[in-house]
């Protein structure tokens, strides 16, 4: 069971940036403009503690969020996919003309229960 | 009255040092109009060695700038106010084009409020004094106020050129150099702006370069040559720029976004009079600038007595929207500003359906006919639900206000303040008790009394919270960009008797 899947075409894309840019990972972000979004970064960029949930694994890249944003999230499932879009963020698809987003489902009963039964 | 699509260049450049300059690697980008899918122009995606010369210019600009007079940098301030002010619908309508929003807002709010900032820093410089004191008899602390330097500034696409004037008066009356960023999405008055007032500043005190985020943004945020950095967008580019300062050890301002509460107290149905009415129109601001707003009040509170008939005149109010063409006058809520998110928000519309909210108006996106099919419309949309479900708490920067009722004032704070963010509030009510009280208890930086979505200078605009930190809009936005000197002068002729 996962909380975090990726689209075919998302992963073609990360694929594309591990090429270019080597280890990533993947954070997810709240607050305005380019907000409630994935952003992906080369893997040491973004300093990470146990502040920071790992979700999972998508396209060999870590998803990160951070805890409090967790809570609220927490009974869902994601999948990211990609879309053509722009974004003023770090976040290397950009350049590319893609962006990230996230879809969400609720978690099913026996996925709730597995993750957050704990 | 309808205006068209204005006229552009094929492609447009970099403003460096007092020239404009094509990026060094030669590569642009295509800038769309949200209003129709239409190419507006093509823009540098300039990269660090873009970044550099800017800052380069910057910085051999800032002894002689942070050495002009008060009066002086004044003087230039009130003057592209001017300038911005006689090319007023020039400005609205290539702002229109670039975001997407309707033309009457650009008219009204986004250019004239740009304009009155650029008037109210230049008057606070003036006015401004410093402080001594006479700690002793001998003893006399003074105190200096200095420019940083260089401010690197990086800008979002919702209010174009209102948010770099937020940004570059206060930088520029304290008497620093500036290299800002705009928003990829939107390029277009920030360029506009800078061939009007080439010639207004000495070369290198104003930069605007162009591009893509990892490419020109991170460069700007990590330079070790720049010695402040204000940054308007999410939390996750905030947290990244917080840590490239720590390297530098430079202070950052942050506004970073919100999921503000609006509360509507039973008083507000004592009667169906003027006050109520603004009521209801207070409510329905959550469609104002098509959601696209930090301080969007996108969570409508209101007491379960009026619920029904409150929501009734709300549901009606946000139904007669008028949603068509940016361009034309009759237009209120125009087109979001790009593909992503416009597919965000429908996202929400999903995962908030799932979640059990009920749709009481709008909940898809608007499909308008001819050319502005290829565009980014969404119908101004109210979600029924309770507070812990996700569209509740995630800044969904569409027109999307989520609605819920409360009992009495403890459960209306408790639903409020429960939120990561604490940008804005509006509170409702014609009790004078709850006007100081229920205020006073929100963790937020501003809360609207009686009104929402007013954005004066001269009124102090920041988060609590994961909204940020930093005051714009007000005087105390000086001191962010800024160094004290304190001079602590001796007029004693003894000696201390140490040695």
């Amino acid at each position: 069971m996962t909380r975090v899947d990726i689209t075919e075409r998302a992963a073609k894309v990360v694929k594309q940036l591990k090429a270019k840019h080597g280890d990533l990972i993947f954070h997810q972000s709240g607050g305005c403009c380019d907000g409630s979004a994935p952003m992906i970064f080369e893997k040491d960029d973004m300093y990470l503690d146990e502040s920071d949930i790992l979700l999972g694994e998508v396209e060999g890249v870590n998803f990160y969020m951070n805890q409090d944003q967790f809570e609220y999230w927490k009974h869902t499932h994601l999948t990211v996919d990609v879309t053509e879009g722009r974004g003023a963020s770090f976040s290397l698809e950009i350049p590319l003309g893609l962006r990230f987003l996230i879809h969400s489902r609720l978690l099913t009963e026996a996925e709730s229960s597995f993750f957050n039964s704990k | 009255m309808s205006y068209s699509k204005p006229q552009f260049k094929e492609k447009y450049s970099n403003f460096i040092n007092g020239k404009f300059v094509p990026p060094v690697g030669g590569d642009y980008f295509d800038n769309t109009s949200p209003v129709d899918g239409s190419i507006i122009a093509k823009y540098p995606r300039s990269q660090k060695e873009d970044v550099e010369n800017a800052v380069d210019a910057a910085n051999a600009a800032k002894e002689a700038w942070g050495n002009t007079s008060a009066t002086e940098r004044a003087t230039l301030l009130n003057k592209v106010a001017d300038i911005i002010e006689a090319n007023l619908e020039e400005f609205a309508l290539v702002e229109t084009c670039d975001n997407g929003k309707p033309i009457r807002e650009t008219l009204n709010a986004d250019i004239p409020l740009s304009v009155d900032h650029w008037r109210y820093f230049a008057a606070c410089i003036r006015a401004e004094e410093g402080s001594a004191t006479e700690l002793d008899q001998n003893t006399l602390s003074m105190n200096i106020k200095e420019p940083l330097g260089v401010v690197g500034q990086i800008i979002p696409w919702n209010f174009p050129l209102l948010m770099l004037s937020w940004k570059l008066p206060p930088a520029l009356a304290t008497g620093n150099c500036v290299v800002l960023k705009p928003a990829e999405q939107t390029p277009s008055t920030a360029t506009l702006l800078m061939e009007k007032i080439a010639d207004v500043f000495p070369p290198g005190v104003i930069n605007i370069v162009h591009g893509f985020g990892p490419e020109a943004g991170k460069p700007l945020a990590s330079s070790s040559k720049v010695d402040k950095v204000a940054f308007t967008g999410e939390t996750t580019t905030g947290q990244l720029i917080m840590q490239y300062a720590s390297k530098n050890l430079n202070p950052v301002t942050m506004e970073l976004g919100g999921k503000s509460p609006n509360i509507f107290f039973n008083s507000v149905m004592d009667e169906d009079d003027a006050f109520l009415d603004k009521a209801i129109e207070g409510a329905v601001l959550f469609a104002f600038n098509q959601g696209e707003v930090c301080t969007c009040p996108s969570r409508i509170l209101v007491q379960e007595d009026i619920y029904d008939k409150f929501m009734e005149r709300v549901i009606a109010r946000t139904e007669a929207i008028v949603q068509t063409s940016p361009y034309d006058s009759s237009c209120m809520v125009g087109a979001q500003a790009s593909n992503d998110q416009y597919e965000k928000i429908q996202s929400y519309f999903k995962i908030g359906k799932e979640e059990g909210a009920k749709v009481l108006t709008g909940g898809s996106a608007n499909k308008l006919d001819g050319d502005l099919a290829n565009g980014y419309y969404i119908k101004p949309t109210l979600l029924e639900g309770h507070n812990k479900m996700r569209v509740f708490q995630e800044e969904i920067f569409g027109p999307v206000a989520c609605v819920t009722k409360f009992k009495d004032e403890a459960e209306a704070l408790e639903i409020a303040n429960d939120t990561l963010y604490g940008l804005g509030a509006g509170v409702w009510t014609r009790d004078a008790h709850q006007l100081y009280q229920i205020p006073r208890a929100i963790k937020a930086g501003r809360v609207w009394v009686n009104c929402y979505h007013a954005y004066p200078a001269h009124a102090p605009f920041g988060g609590y919270k994961k909204s940020g930190f930093g005051r714009e809009n007000h005087l105390m936005m000086m001191s962010h960009y800024r160094q004290t000197k304190n001079m602590l002068i001796s007029y004693d002729k003894n000696k201390l008797g140490f040695f």
